[in-house]
């Protein structure tokens, strides 16, 4: 593929066009500018979700008090929910990698929708303000849990509306990103990128912008009923006037499990790109994976009560849910057996990023199959709301999309900022947040089978051991995140100057120069293979032999 | 057809009217929420709600009905009329879907006041005292009309903004995309109206 660019164009951050410093930036609908406003603001509010979960592993070290009272522990993992859903997991792919990746990916110039672009980050920032302003409001932080729950966020004193309109008013950012990419994946693509010739990371943020655009909106509305209840009383959601509390926690999850495949679906994607950059393989049953991103999708959004199986349902209904939510595991699977076959007879180079894909595969798995534990009734009825739980989404949402994004980071920074980050640092980086991604997350999966409740910021004696451990592992994946961010913003200023490709990715990204020009590409490609066309490196293999 | 003016920029109407309707469908979905609030309140309390529903009069209903179906009638003629190059008609039905617009607000706020004076709104002693499946009626009536007009104002600015521009010229009859997307939103105001007619005020 020949350089679609001409060296010598300005890059995107030295385009001289536009407004003078940080308003050059604010109110640009250039999408790779929002894409970095985007990954900004997000690094920091994961750095804050972050330091809150480090407190709260801290108070769990002692079985009695450690550092905080039982009100600040609510308070805590309530705002560690809500900064890391809101903030982090459910923008982070489509809004930082997607905006940045999308139209280089498909051969366009920009998104259909330059402005709404950046009105949804302006949005963004509304609601993140918004959500921070909740902490320090008189009233105090909310420690309702980042579910809302009524009856009790009804009665709660501390600053419930703030937060849920923050919630309300991010939801409405998300639902025109998505919006904005379904439209221009089907508008916008370059000629000959037939949609089979899309990168599966373009397949998946298609599908996600469905579930952003059509699930969105019902918990937009029911965070609404909620503070209009808690404004005038109307009763819908109050069960002192009638109104049912169940019927909340059905429309929360009609969105909030959706939102789970909003957050894994894109992180899958990029799985599925990575891989065969650096196994020199074309990816292993292409429609397979894009297929099934969609079937996870639409089946995905049909499970949502298997997060209620204990508030008392019919029989039918749960055997419902609990069989829909097999099924969603059978498209997750084909994801994965895929991917490991791509890995097969690959001519592997083990950068930092592929590490991020294999640590992915892992710990999605342990993610996904303690997930159809607790989708099976029986199992669900004795490890409800304990830590099992607690392990089980950490592994899917940080083991999973988590690690991903730093694999993305790490992936596409030499795309983003034109430098290569120092590779040493960044695999022990990648060792220590694994190791301490472990440590942490695993002991719980054991604490909940044997009784320990979520949410309890007091234990009994017995659990320890095991939560000293889980303790100790938060720190070591402390410093692996810690090292791996300063590797990069070291690297920023220091690291070699990057070729245009410097992965040998086939993907239309790579094929613009680093940082790419303003303007994407100087003449719109025209595509004639498909995006991981490695066949001349397997023809080669055998000959190396 | 004439020649049409190349614009600089890249056009493309039939993705932005499908990044539209896309935007449509997540509004239907936000009602659509309640809708299902309002179906599962209404199995559980069958009879209250047949009660309370008696308290609503079905004739403002129906001229709120026809004042919205004759507004989406105006918008869609105002699309032609822009089409077909006559400014000053397409700014007339404008005008009148505003006019109309404003009509059904008014009459929604004395139908509102009417029931206040009657003492029936939330928290109100009265309503607090009748059985529940009233009070979640009635809770309901108020959230969803509430919306649905919250709706009908965002439509009204939506038109005005489009009257601006049909005026300056910037809408015309080589681009009109930006009034179909209006007028589209419009209607979606109208429909989500037709099904809250029937659920508030005719089933009895």
């Amino acid at each position: 593929m020949k350089p679609a660019t001409i060296a010598a164009e300005p890059d995107f951050y030295h385009e001289k066009k536009g407004l003078p410093g940080i308003f050059g930036w604010i109110f640009s609908t250039d999408h790779k500018r929002i894409g970095i406003l985007y990954l900004v603001t997000i690094i920091s509010f994961f750095l804050v979700g972050t330091t809150i979960g480090v407190l709260m592993r801290l108070e769990m070290l002692n079985p009695e008090n450690t550092i905080v009272t039982a009100q600040t522990y609510n308070t805590f993992f309530t705002l560690h929910g809500i900064i890391m859903i809101f903030l982090v997991l459910i923008p982070v792919f489509p809004a930082v990698f997607g905006n940045f990746f999308l139209p280089l990916m498909i051969g366009a110039k920009d998104v259909f929708f330059p402005r709404l672009n950046l009105l949804s980050w302006w949005l963004f920032i509304a609601g993140g303000t918004l959500a921070l302003v909740s902490l320090f409001l008189p009233g105090g932080a909310p420690d309702t849990g980042w579910t809302f729950y009524v009856p009790y966020s009804i009665r709660s004193n501390t600053n419930i509306i703030p937060a849920l309109m923050a919630a309300f008013i991010l939801g409405f950012s998300s639902i025109l990103t998505g919006l904005n990419f379904i439209t221009t994946i089907h508008r916008m693509r370059a000629p000959g990128m037939s949609w089979f010739k899309m990168p599966l990371f373009a397949w998946s943020l298609y599908a996600t912008g469905w579930v952003q655009v059509l699930a969105t909106p019902v918990i937009g509305i029911t965070l609404l009923l909620v503070t209009i209840e808690r404004l005038f009383g109307v009763g819908i959601f109050d069960p002192t006037l009638g109104g049912d509390p169940v019927l909340y926690q059905h429309l929360f999850w009609m969105y909030s499990h959706p939102a789970v495949y909003i957050i894994i679906l894109p992180a899958m994607g990029v799985v599925s790109d990575i891989i065969p950059v650096f196994a020199r393989r074309t990816i292993f049953g292409y429609k397979f994976i894009a297929y099934s991103s969609i079937a996870i999708a639409s089946v995905g959004s049909l499970v949502w009560a298997h997060h209620m199986f204990t508030v008392g349902m019919s029989n039918t209904g749960m055997f419902m849910f609990s069989l829909l939510t097999f099924l969603v595991a059978i498209p997750s699977a084909i994801k994965v057996f895929n991917w490991v076959a791509t890995l097969y007879k690959g001519s592997i180079e083990p950068e930092v990023p592929l590490l991020f894909m294999l640590a992915f595969i892992v710990q999605f798995s342990i993610g996904g199959l303690t997930g159809l534990m607790l989708g099976a009734l029986s199992v669900n009825i004795h490890v409800t709301d304990t830590y099992f739980v607690v392990g089980h989404f950490h592994y899917v949402m940080f083991g999973g999309t988590g690690f991903a994004l730093f694999g993305a980071l790490h992936y596409w920074f030499p795309k983003m900022f034109g430098r290569m980050y120092n590779k040493r640092p960044a695999f022990y980086g990648w060792l220590f947040m694994t190791v301490g991604f472990n440590v942490l997350y695993f002991p719980m999966l054991i604490m909940g089978y044997l009784g320990m409740p979520r949410r309890y910021y007091h234990y009994l004696p017995q659990y320890e051991l095991l939560q000293r451990i889980a303790t100790v592992g938060s720190w070591v994946m402390v410093i692996g995140i810690l090292l791996l961010l300063a590797n990069l913003i070291i690297s920023l200023k220091r690291g070699k100057k990057a070729p245009a490709n410097p992965w040998g990715g086939k993907t239309l990204e790579w094929s613009v120069s680093s940082p790419p020009p303003t303007e994407n590409f100087h003449e719109i490609p025209v595509v004639s293979t498909g995006p991981y066309d490695y066949s001349e490196y397997e023809r080669t293999v055998p000959e190396a032999k | 057809m004439k020649a049409v003016v190349i614009e600089h920029r890249h056009r493309d109407d039939v993705g932005s009217r499908m990044g539209l309707w896309l935007f449509l469908f997540s509004e239907l979905i936000l009602f659509g929420g309640m809708f299902i609030i309002y179906a599962v309140y209404r199995f559980k309390h069958p009879l209250e709600f047949r009660l309370a529903a008696e308290e609503l009069d079905p004739f403002i209903g129906t001229v709120n009905t026809i004042i919205l179906l004759t507004s989406s009638l105006t918008v869609a003629m105002s699309i032609t009329a822009v089409q077909e190059g006559r400014k000053n008609l397409s700014l007339a039905l404008l005008g009148v879907t505003f006019i109309l617009a404003v009509v059904f607000l008014v009459n929604k706020y004395f139908e509102w006041s009417h029931k206040i004076s009657l003492g029936i709104y939330p928290q109100s002693p009265d309503l607090i005292n009748k059985p529940p499946g009233e009070i979640l009626y009635f809770g309901l009536y108020y959230v969803m009309t509430g919306l649905h007009a919250l709706h009908v104002i965002i439509g009204m600015a939506v038109l005005a903004v489009m009257g601006v521009y049909v005026a300056q010229g910037k809408i015309n009859q080589h681009s009109y995309v930006r009034l179909e997307a209006g007028g589209l939103y419009w209607h979606l105001v109208d429909i989500i109206w037709i099904f809250l007619f029937p659920l508030f005020y005719l089933i009895q």
